[in-house]
């Protein structure tokens, strides 16, 4: 039996490719777009109001309300300014920190230093995240030690608590793509910059950075969406301060309609990211 | 050899059906209660508890009415500790717990959904020791009807750092207005339901406002509680609702005073007196806890084994003890380690509970009687916390 079953499927090919693709395609839209269809429609259901059991019946009323509340504009462009701050942030360290690993440290040491730069993530983002708060404590917190002498004070908990820790939790994922872009980097096209007159800071600008812009729009599409969505570091640095997924976070319990609405919000705004850094080749270098 | 294969499978399916069919029989109990006898069979169950409700062992060794339990039944036990009631009605409704220890504003969300089953007292012979003033009330029974066996009942307090906050406080006011010598380093509970502490506050300083129940406001009275709580958002330094995050932070002197249990404080206090826990003069929130058994429970003589057991005197004194909160079994008062607990937590005076506003869900109709005027419903009080929280 087993036998004519690959008599089969030798004779016929485009059956044997759709049973190849059937599972991991099948994975992708039931799993990852079911996902994504039953949030979309969970938003458009009603709740009973005293017992919070989903009331499957059409309403508009979620959108609405995370529309016409003038909470959720704010709290959507507070979400906006801290993944923008932490992308920004990672891009301007991440850069130097590759061009070094991939460029000018010794060929025998890149692995180590690849290794060292994956280091934090080998720790549960939790200790990383309660690590942090204890750093944070306004009054007995390792940085109003540090900064107190110097006479300033420490941030204590809030948004830019917030942005430091979410700049450290998701800097490796914008080192990684960067050093791999900039070590496929030819050393042709450095060297014909420097035989040319320019000096490092232009090689670096008008040559370097061009080639690897995808690379660093590739760890933005990272270190955005991660940002995007969290939650739990908000809770734990973030004192009152909040993200639109401590929205969500607040509310699926108790009105699980209202929460898909508010979680709907940063899926737009990833698919116009996704959408507008398509041209620069970014995908292509995940 | 494909036909025995096939006949193999029908048998499985067909023996299968069977199981699921005997369970299914065993859930239909939502006309009355389960009439017993308990059988001794062994089960899991899944226990849904306050933090220090269900103690194992696990946060302090010497703590533990889990095991004896688990010894003397065959029962097997998993705790899972929730932080708010609207956590415990999300994750009861998710299915998958045979009982929970539920407070007033969880329970009835919980008994008109569908998710409890009454209970049959007569397999509970410690049911008769409790206080008569927790049986058959409101949060625990509906239409005549016995939903769970009455736990503890406690205030949410006041609590304070030693020497941190001077004079020690008495009222809410070091918690409301935008003169406390506490300003920045204030903390608040993060749920809608705290929007009725507002509401105990403003029946004290603004009797106007004619507030006769924090769990029933008007659109006036709920509008002036919100504004209340807007001019206080300046003064607080965190929200909480996870208590090992609390305690952290009233140790690194972030937070030194806000509302909180006495479990928190207890903890605070293990070593050396370092927080003060009061229930200031207003009066405070509070909350009347009941274990309840779940309408799809599979275990259910381990159930009802759990409920008889936790309100065991001895049980209850020890829970009570651990949680700081006056027991509800009367028997327990004479069996806790330290003698004067009941004294301490007023379990057997009636006064003390008089303003004590124990955790209700609010309704449209108004809880407190009138009629000439529509509440505002907890539905409309989650909206306005959210709303709250991200301005």
């Amino acid at each position: 039996m087993i036998k004519s079953a690959q008599h089969f499927l030798n004779r016929h090919v485009k059956t044997r490719a759709a049973l190849l693709l059937s599972l991991p395609l099948g994975w992708m839209i039931v799993i990852y777009l079911g996902a994504l269809f039953a949030l979309f429609l969970t938003s458009i259901w009603k709740i009973d109001t005293f017992t919070s059991d989903v009331i499957r019946e059409f309403t508009l009323e979620n959108f609405t309300d995370v529309f016409t509340d003038r909470a959720y504009f704010n709290v959507t462009i507070r979400t906006l300014m801290v993944a923008i701050s932490v992308t920004l942030i990672c891009a301007v360290i991440a850069i130097p920190m590759a061009f070094y690993m991939a460029r000018i440290a010794k060929p025998s040491n890149r692995p180590i230093l690849v290794a060292l730069v994956l280091t934090p993530l080998w720790a549960s983002y939790l200790v990383k995240v309660y690590a942090w708060r204890t750093m944070f404590y306004p009054e007995s917190g390792f940085l109003q030690w540090l900064i107190s002498p110097l006479g300033g004070k420490s941030p204590g908990f809030g948004m830019i608590a917030v942005i430091i820790g979410l700049t450290y939790l998701w800097l490796p994922y914008m080192v990684l793509p960067i050093y791999a872009g900039m070590e496929k980097l030819p050393s042709s096209v450095l060297d014909a910059s420097a035989d040319l007159g320019a000096k490092p800071g232009r090689t670096f600008r008008e040559v370097v950075m061009p080639i690897t812009w995808p690379t660093i729009m590739a760890g933005s599409v990272f270190t955005f969406s991660l940002s995007m969505g969290d939650y739990i570091t908000v809770q734990i640095l973030g004192g009152t301060f909040q993200m639109l997924g401590n929205v969500v976070y607040q509310n699926f319990s108790l009105n699980l309609p209202f929460a898909a609405a508010v979680s709907l919000i940063p899926v737009i705004i990833m698919m116009i990211y996704l959408a507008g850094i398509r041209k620069t080749g970014a995908l292509n270098n995940l | 050899m494909r036909v025995t294969n096939l006949r193999k499978l029908a048998v499985l399916v067909a023996a299968g059906t069977l199981v699921l069919a005997g369970c299914g029989s065993s859930d239909d109990s939502g006309s009355g209660a389960y009439e017993g006898p308990l059988q001794d069979t062994p089960g899991t169950i899944n226990v849904l508890a306050w933090p220090g409700y269900a103690e194992d062992g696990t946060n302090d060794p010497n703590v533990d009415w889990v095991t004896p339990f688990e010894e003397a039944t065959g029962c097997t036990v998993n705790v899972k500790t929730y932080g708010t009631s609207d956590e415990a009605v999300q994750l009861m409704q998710g299915g998958g717990y045979d009982v929970i220890s539920a407070s007033g504003d969880a329970s009835l969300r919980l008994i008109y959904g569908g998710d409890l089953q009454p209970v049959n007292l007569d397999l509970i012979p410690n049911y008769v020791d409790i206080f008569d003033n927790l049986k058959d009330r409101p949060w625990n029974t509906v239409d005549g009807k016995n939903y769970g066996v009455p736990h503890g009942r406690g205030a949410n307090v006041l609590q304070y750092t030693l020497g941190k906050v001077t004079p020690e406080p008495t009222s809410w006011s070091v918690v409301w207005e935008p003169n406390s010598p506490a300003k920045g380093k204030i903390t608040a509970y993060d749920s809608a339901i705290y929007i009725a502490d507002a509401a105990v506050y403003l029946m004290a300083t603004k009797p106007e406002l004619g507030i006769t129940d924090p769990y029933a406001l008007d659109q006036d009275q709920f509008d002036a509680a919100m504004a209340l709580l807007e001019q206080q958002k300046p003064l607080i330094a965190e929200y909480w609702s996870d208590y090992t995050k609390y305690i952290g932070a009233v140790q690194s002197g972030s937070i030194t005073v806000g509302t909180s249990w006495q479990v928190i404080a207890n903890v605070l206090n293990g070593e050396k007196a370092t927080v003060g826990a009061v229930k200031p003069v207003e009066g405070a929130t509070g909350w009347s806890d009941t274990w309840m058994i779940s309408s799809k429970t599979e275990a259910i003589d381990c159930a009802y084994k759990w409920l008889n057991h936790i309100i065991t005197p001895n049980v209850n004194a020890q829970a009570a003890e651990y949680f700081g909160e006056a027991p509800a079994n009367s028997k327990a008062c004479a069996l806790t380690a330290n003698p004067d607990h009941c004294n301490l937590y007023h379990a057997e005076e009636t006064d003390y509970w008089s303003n004590v506003y124990y955790w209700k869900t609010p309704t449209e109709d108004c809880l407190d009687g009138r009629t000439d005027v529509k509440c505002v419903p907890y539905s409309e009080w989650v909206k306005a916390w959210s709303s709250f929280r991200n301005k």
